[in-house]
């Protein structure tokens, strides 16, 4: 390295250096102590103890650790496609020309900037079983609603719904990918005489798809730690933990039965899932993203 | 030296001065004068300013101690953290459960030493409050404000159906009984919706824990083992299951899930959905603004007919001042918390809160100037043999919601009475082995 360049280099850690020392002492250090005190018996209060893979064991073993991770695979599987069929739809329907399309992009965008314990304690009136909206408008055209709130067979679905309010972010990552389209590519399709559902099968989707696979990892890692909304929603996980999710059982754990040990062990274990299901979208993803670059 | 050296030179000095000088402003200077305190409470409201008038009291009244009053959300987490981390507040105002988990974690004082020098003992308090901060023969906590609860019901709903407004029911059958004739489904027919209901064991449903205890059970032996399987509890469970049984779990849902919030008038006892419930003292405070003219009175809640020595039980529930670990006044500390708990300290503050006092006697003023009309009766219903409150184990978060979740299963009938205590004895059991064995080490430890 010359001179030059070292000095170069210099210069730009110390630029980086807030950011380097914050992510060290706010993210590096907290996550590697985490890891430790995952293989101890720690209180906060009391000093750890190491007692092995104990917590891991532990965990298998325990029913509501199955239970939190299978209605959160629940809500994860149902949620995720649902989630991205509305944004795209949503992204592509935005994307036409028509008349105030500044105001619908706005629109639709809105909800997403509703805080989450706003949106929580505002859908507890749009699903209550009486007087909510959401049975009210079902009743008008005849369907007789479930109760949402308290009965388990719906808690989750109410969730499910829930969580398109939020597409607002993806929808907005979509239309971006679709303005980047280039306009040759529609227009040879034309000329081969495509048509509008071929044009988007066959020229916007494949464009546009490494911004599904973007949204589909931020998707898979957002809808696997869901946690505020059905925190407020369902105090407990109630109705008979049909809403307990994983990260309130880790939340509760860690502060509320003081097992800090035991809830960094299953926020590893969450780390891991969310790693093996990001690399598993990545390999079957190849053969199916198109770069532009490439 | 050339230019650009000294620019950065003076740059860093900057930046040094600056952070050095930060930590100074920050911190604030020490004078001669009072000792500051600070107190971490959790009350916002009506309740929050009885608490700021009792701490200007205390400030206006000496001149050693200075409390500094802080209205702190997620009380016993932010507690907990900061004791942890070694920069507590002096004083803080936790739940009453939270005592044995936090003196088994040593984070809070024990104030044996300071009650003895003031002369604070069990006689100067109603016994079960002196008991919740009382734990495995130390005081940990003193009272800021207590509650008892009791049946609350609807006059013009009893009349209504019949019965004597002034004679609420007394045993279990009687409420049964009289719940089922208000019970009242839309356009009377027997498949239409419930649209009142006499008594729901879930309304409002923060102690679905507790029924047991009603029925004379207990939650843990004291010693080693969870005795939740016990006939009491089972018989509890079967109560809750008849409300489903008779009324339909469906219904019962689809009803309950047209409540409105607590704090509002679609309150479901204010706004008159349902006549019959287990409410504390502080209800009156949301009857007197949501539904001022709501014909209501309060009794002693129901005890099973055939076991009459059950007679009067009540769940009392209480908020205390403790002393974390680490803080670094605990001596002025203690001097606020022994002024909450003189007659004028704790009268200011539980007649702003509307609350009976916790103490043995209180005064004829204190008594005239409260607006509940009930308040002797809660003040008694605390000094029953049978007052009800939660189980002093460390554990005891984890237990509660475990037994949330049996109510869940029964009143759902998703599990029998049966099956669900036994699935809760058999979760609870080996987490309480767990918890005392590693107790019973860390103490023997700390004795070597």
């Amino acid at each position: 390295m010359t001179l030059k360049r070292r000095k170069e280099a210099t210069a730009a850690f110390l630029f980086a250096s807030p950011w380097l020392i914050g992510f060290a002492v706010f993210l590096a250090y907290p996550l590697c102590a985490s890891i430790y005190y995952s293989f101890c018996d720690y209180s906060v209060l009391k000093l750890p103890v190491w007692i092995g893979t104990r917590n891991y064991e532990n965990l298998m073993r325990d029913e509501i650790f199955w239970k939190t991770l299978s209605n959160t695979a629940y809500y994860a599987i149902f949620a995720l496609p649902l989630g991205m069929v509305v944004a795209i739809s949503l992204a592509l329907l935005l994307n036409t020309k028509v008349k105030g399309l500044a105001f619908y992009r706005t629109f639709f965008f809105l909800p997403s900037l509703v805080p989450m314990v706003s949106l929580a304690v505002l859908w507890l009136w749009m699903f209550n079983g009486e007087s909510g909206l959401v049975n009210a408008a079902l009743g008008g055209i005849g369907i007789k609603g479930p109760n949402w709130l308290s009965d388990p067979e719906w808690s989750k679905p109410a969730l499910v719904l829930l969580s398109v309010w939020g597409v607002g972010n993806a929808m907005v990552i979509y239309l971006a990918g679709l303005q980047d389209v280039p306009v040759q590519l529609y227009e040879a399709a034309d000329l081969d005489g495509a048509t509008a559902w071929q044009k988007t099968r066959n020229v916007t989707l494949p464009m546009i798809s490494p911004v599904i696979l973007f949204n589909l990892i931020m998707g898979i890692i957002g809808t696997l730690q869901v946690f505020t909304v059905p925190y407020v929603m369902f105090p407990g996980g109630s109705p008979a933990r049909s809403t307990y999710f994983y990260t309130m059982y880790l939340f509760d754990n860690a502060f509320r039965y003081q097992k800090m040990g035991y809830a960094c062990a299953m926020g590893w274990i969450m780390f891991l899932i969310i790693l093996v299901l990001t690399m598993i979208s990545l390999r079957l993803s190849e053969k199916h993203v198109h770069y532009g670059g490439s | 030296m050339n230019p650009r050296a000294i620019g950065t030179i003076g740059l860093a000095a900057v930046v040094v001065g600056t952070a050095l000088y930060g930590e100074r402003i920050t911190t604030p200077e020490v004078k001669p004068g009072p000792v500051r305190i600070t107190y971490w409470e959790k009350w916002t409201g009506f309740e929050g300013d009885a608490m700021r008038a009792v701490v200007d009291a205390f400030n206006k009244k000496q001149s050693e101690v200075f409390v500094e009053l802080l209205t702190v959300s997620g009380i016993q987490d932010k507690t907990l953290l900061a004791t942890s981390g070694g920069n507590p507040p002096d004083v803080a105002g936790l739940y009453g459960p939270n005592v044995a988990q936090y003196a088994d974690s040593r984070a809070i004082l024990p104030l044996d030493e300071f009650c003895a020098e003031a002369g604070l003992s069990r006689d100067s308090y109603i016994p079960c409050y002196w008991d919740i901060g009382f734990y495995k023969g130390h005081v940990w906590a003193l009272p800021s404000t207590p509650a008892s609860t009791a049946l609350h019901y609807n006059k013009k709903m009893l009349r209504e159906a019949g019965y004597d407004p002034d004679r609420p029911p007394r045993t279990f059958e009687e409420l049964d009984a009289m719940a089922a004739k208000m019970t009242v489904r839309e356009g009377g027919r027997k498949d239409g919706r419930i649209v009142r209901s006499g008594f729901l064991p879930n309304e409002p449903g923060w102690w679905n824990w507790s029924w047991g205890s009603f029925f004379g059970g207990k939650l843990w032996d004291g010693e080693s083992k969870i005795t939740v399987d016990t006939p009491e509890y089972i018989r509890a469970y079967k109560w809750i299951r008849s409300y489903s049984e008779k009324y339909g779990a469906g219904d019962l849902q689809n009803f309950r899930s047209g409540f409105g919030n607590f704090s509002s008038p679609q309150n479901a006892f204010m706004s008159e959905k349902v006549a019959m419930l287990i409410q504390g003292v502080w209800m009156y405070n949301f009857i007197s603004q949501f539904a001022p003219k709501l014909e209501w009175g309060a009794a002693p809640f129901p005890y099973p007919a055939d076991r009459p020595d059950l007679e009067r039980s009540t769940l009392v529930d209480l908020d205390v001042l403790v002393i974390p670990k680490g803080a670094k006044h605990p001596k002025e500390a203690f001097k606020f918390i022994r002024y909450v708990q003189s007659q004028e300290g704790m009268e200011l503050l539980c007649l702003g809160q509307r609350k009976h006092s916790p103490l043995a006697t209180s005064s004829a003023e204190f008594y005239a100037k409260h607006p509940n009309p009930y308040i002797k009766l809660f003040t008694e219903l605390a000094k029953s043999k049978n007052s009800i409150s939660p189980p002093q184990l460390g554990i005891w978060p984890e237990y509660e919601a475990e037994l949330n979740n049996a109510f869940d299963e029964v009143y759902l009938m998703k599990k029998t009475p049966e099956e669900a205590v036994a699935y809760v004895k058999a979760r609870m059991q080996p987490i309480l082995d767990d918890y005392l064995l590693k107790q019973r080490l860390r103490e023997e430890a700390e004795k070597r």
